[in-house]
């Protein structure tokens, strides 16, 4: 004990004293990235609050302060309300399915014995690709007149639809363009979590009574997946609430508005109308939204799932 | 057993043609004459190939100046997100000083703001600087990398100290130690974030939409909108050849190494 403390103590000395950078270097790293941070993040999403509160346009050089107004506007005026509406519709439709299905897919895929790789890459596919460039070649799958699903429509001798131009099923039309997209990656992360869920539970719940799979996904597989499950629902939420790209080639909020989603709006009345004060209470407002869904998962997250 | 495996295949094939669909409908309209695209069959194969949809992308679509500016966007912004966010990591990671927490602090609640909040007051400094309409307008933004200080920070401190001490015995100084020893041995990490920045950029409309009003400066993505608007709104042809030659290097990518895809993409659920 004695003979190896001091000799402990020099080495620790020594590490430390080396350990110790010239005054500068610490600086030095963090400056460029915190300053960059500061400038193209955290003052630009203060100012997107303030400007919110006033009536300020692109371009104009007067500004007046006025109050909540734009959030009166963007809860009275019909076209904002719908647009609110429209994007609330579109996550309820988005969300249960790409969540649902996206489980199911993770189960089959699971529970196989070869080829898991194989259909992975099927449904993940979509997730890396130019969803503008595949947004043209949906909107030609499915042309009232030429695309393909109306030609199959005809075949069966039903009245082809048109899916892009119907005010009653064009936000479907862009929320299944969504979930064609995305629903690889949920699975993906559905895959995941059932890898971890222990596999002795399984003998111990086919012990206990549980033999078709239903009885193990009830009693084994779904408790077990709970957290996983609830953050991958909030990210559901997230991505579909971010849905722009489709809207903006495809339909541009139409027909008369049924495609109008909370992004569209901030994008045109900001940058096409040069609303400035509007669109920022728009963005914050999205800002407000999100901030709480993903703070709600980052509390789950920390809660329950061990990351290392 | 058996019957159950075949069953889930079938139920997977189901779906995978689905999913599949529209890149062998792109393929198959990419190399039909007009004709035949506007032929009321569904037909997988033409009955003349027509090669000259992809001369068309390339000379009156000018798909190759897009794949050219995608390139040089996604691969700028990637070198300066290391560059500043490797050696900021590793002081977060590694160093103590007195405002460590406030700075971590910082770099999680960047992490929770959306891309789009920021854009009107971005857009805004971007004309101040006069950038509107240039390449810099598209880099510059993106600079740095909450999420890739959070995920080196991460990776740099599981880094063992022993390697470290070993190389300050014999003489290595801080950048040598960072750059020639922690950087190397932490490449999986840095390859998965370079994957999910570079798919994130690389198909990214939002923002260049803002800020590009010429296609001469355009990627992929506003590209194509323009060509859908443009002298060629109209043929089919040569916009699925277009989409086609966008699509298909990041499709490729993931084709090739598709572990790292998969890890690099789905790491943003922790974001």
């Amino acid at each position: 004990m004695t003979l190896v403390a001091p000799g402990r103590a020099r080495a620790g000395i020594r590490v430390k004293s080396r350990d110790r950078p010239p005054w500068l270097i610490q600086p030095l790293y963090l400056l460029p990235a915190f300053f960059l941070l500061l400038v193209f993040f955290v003052v630009p999403a203060l100012t997107t609050i303030g400007i919110s509160f006033t009536d300020w346009q692109l371009g104009s050089s007067s500004i007046d302060f006025i109050g909540l107004e734009n959030y009166r506007e963007l809860f009275t005026d019909e076209v904002y309300r719908k647009s609110l509406i429209n994007t609330l519709k579109l996550d309820l439709f988005v969300v249960p399915v790409s969540f649902f299905l996206a489980l199911g897919l993770a189960l089959a895929i699971n529970g196989l014995n070869r080829f898991q790789g194989f259909w992975q890459t099927v449904y993940f596919l979509p997730v890396t690709t130019t969803l503008v460039a595949m947004a043209q070649v949906w909107s030609w799958i499915l042309h009232p007149q030429f695309g393909m699903v109306a030609q199959l429509f005809k075949l069966f001798g039903l009245t082809p639809i048109n899916w892009l131009n119907d005010q009653s099923v064009v936000l479907y039309t862009i929320g299944f363009i969504s979930i064609w997209q995305l629903v690889g990656y949920y699975t993906v992360l559905f895959i995941a979590g059932l890898l971890n869920v222990p596999k002795d539970l399984y003998e111990a719940a086919l012990i206990d009574g549980a033999r078709s799979p239903w009885d193990k996904f009830c009693h084994v597989t779904w408790p077990m997946l709970g957290p996983t499950s609830l953050f991958i629902f909030i990210i559901t939420i997230i991505k579909s609430s971010q849905i722009f790209d489709t809207v903006k080639v495809l339909t541009q909020g139409g027909p008369n508005n049924a495609s109008e989603i909370l992004l569209y709006t901030l994008y045109s009345e900001g940058f096409e109308f040069f609303r400035t004060g509007l669109a920022s209470a728009i963005a914050t407002l999205f800002f407000a939204i999100m901030l709480l869904l993903t703070l709600y998962q980052m509390r789950v997250f920390e809660k329950y799932v061990h990351y290392r | 057993m058996k019957k159950r495996e075949l069953f889930l295949h079938f139920i997977l094939a189901i779906g995978g043609v689905v999913m599949l669909t529209p890149f062998i409908w792109m393929l198959s309209l990419s190399v039909k004459p007009e004709n035949e695209i506007y032929n009321a069959q569904i037909k997988l194969f033409p009955q003349q190939w027509d090669w000259a949809n992809y001369t068309e992308a390339f000379v009156d679509a000018h798909v190759g100046s897009f794949i050219i500016n995608g390139a040089i966007v996604t691969l700028g912004i990637l070198l300066f997100q290391y560059l500043s966010t490797i050696p900021a990591a590793y002081v977060l990671a590694r160093k103590d000083f007195r405002l460590k927490g406030v700075l971590f602090s910082l770099v999680l609640g960047v992490l929770l703001i959306p891309p789009q909040v920021t854009a009107i007051p971005v857009y805004l400094l971007m004309g101040r600087l006069g950038l509107i309409n240039t390449t810099w307008a598209l880099i510059l933004p993106f600079t740095t990398s909450a999420f890739g200080i959070f995920l080196f920070r991460q990776s740099f401190k599981a880094f063992p100290q022993d390697l470290i001490d070993a190389a300050r015995v014999d003489g290595a100084n801080e950048f040598y130690i960072l750059w020639s020893l922690i950087v190397p041995l932490s490449l999986p990490t840095l390859a998965a974030f370079g994957i999910f920045s570079i798919v994130v950029h690389w198909n990214d409309l939002f923002w260049p939409l803002l800020v590009i009003y010429d296609w001469e400066k355009a990627t992929p993505p506003l590209g194509i909108t323009f060509f859908e608007g443009g002298d060629s709104g109209d043929n089919v042809g040569a916009m699925m050849a277009a989409a086609t030659l966008i699509v298909a290097p990041l499709t490729i990518a993931f084709l090739i190494a598709r572990r790292r895809f998969i890890q690099g993409i789905t790491m943003t659920g922790i974001k």
